[in-house]
């Protein structure tokens, strides 16, 4: 991991990576979605609301993935020290939010011809809704603690470490409380899901996931460009004060 | 009495939000991207 310490060599490898995830994973999810929508079966009891899923699930891991990455990095960042963990913190803030509001909002428009109603205060949407209300209070604390030389990471980082409590709890939500959401299709190794809904549901994580990632790449590219233009016109202010 | 819904009306309400806030956010990433390497070039040239 401290090979990629260098902010150099991070952007020689971002320069062609990010590009790659972002076209590869629009490709995969527009084919995934469109596999979903026109191929794909409608379900037995819910019809064709089923299609939903293909949207609702990916959103909703990325959401939660996009917490765990902030934790991660925050963990390197309070630990290691790394020059790109904090970076890569801010970086996935915004994707991960995102994907976390997609998540409410699709899960909302499947709620009401599902079960009648848009939402319920049950375990498993108001934790999510906490997620949401995380990620603000979470890119809020970053940009109020901002600054050039990095010192003061440290609020934002133990942030990210103590609000990924929440996303266990959104996990085990519908299995610890009655909720009105139903408990985990796909689990580690099996799935009560027909392979119908499946594969196109496995695309299209594969898909949101591959654009996840190109931009939190992106984003990182322009946190370090902007790091180091602030440097380059400090320097030069400082140096036109000094003669 | 139950209520009749068109399902497909909340389907692709689900595929405008969903698809256009992913492509949006590709776009927004991408263009500040762009604007933030643009800025660090031109200090490097002042």
């Amino acid at each position: 991991m401290h090979g990629f310490a260098n902010p150099a060599r991070f952007l020689r490898i971002a320069r062609w990576l990010m590009p790659l995830c972002m076209g590869l994973g629009l490709v995969v999810a527009m084919v995934a979605l469109g596999w979903g929508v026109f191929f794909a079966p409608a379900e037995r009891l819910q019809g064709e609301t089923v299609r939903i899923v293909y949207l609702h699930v990916p959103s909703a891991w990325l959401g939660m993935a996009g917490w765990m990455a902030i934790a991660g990095a925050s963990f390197a960042e309070l630990v290691w020290r790394h020059p790109l963990a904090a970076i890569a913190a801010r970086a996935c803030a915004v994707p991960g939010a995102v994907f976390t509001a997609v998540c409410l909002l699709t899960g909302s428009l499947w709620g009401r011809p599902a079960w009648g109603t848009w939402w319920v205060w049950d375990g498993r949407l108001t934790s999510m809704l906490v997620l949401l209300f995380l990620y603000f209070g979470w890119m809020a604390l970053a940009q109020a603690s901002e600054s050039a030389d990095g010192s003061e990471n440290r609020a934002p980082a133990i942030f990210g470490l103590v609000g990924a409590v929440n996303v266990p709890i959104i996990h085990y939500s519908v299995i610890w409380w009655n909720s009105q959401h139903q408990a985990p299709s796909i689990t580690m190794g099996k799935s009560a899901m027909s392979g119908d809904f499946l594969w196109p549901l496995l695309a299209a994580m594969l898909g949101f996931t591959l654009i996840f990632a190109g931009v939190v790449l992106a984003r990182m590219r322009a946190i370090l460009a902007n790091q180091q233009a602030e440097a380059r016109l400090r320097r030069k202010a400082f140096s036109e004060v000094e003669f | 009495m139950r209520e009749a819904m068109d399902p497909w009306t909340f389907v692709v309400a689900s595929y405008v939000i969903g698809v256009g806030a992913t492509l949006g956010m590709v776009a927004w990433s991408l263009l500040t991207m762009r604007a933030a390497e643009k800025r660090r070039d031109e200090s490097r040239k002042r």
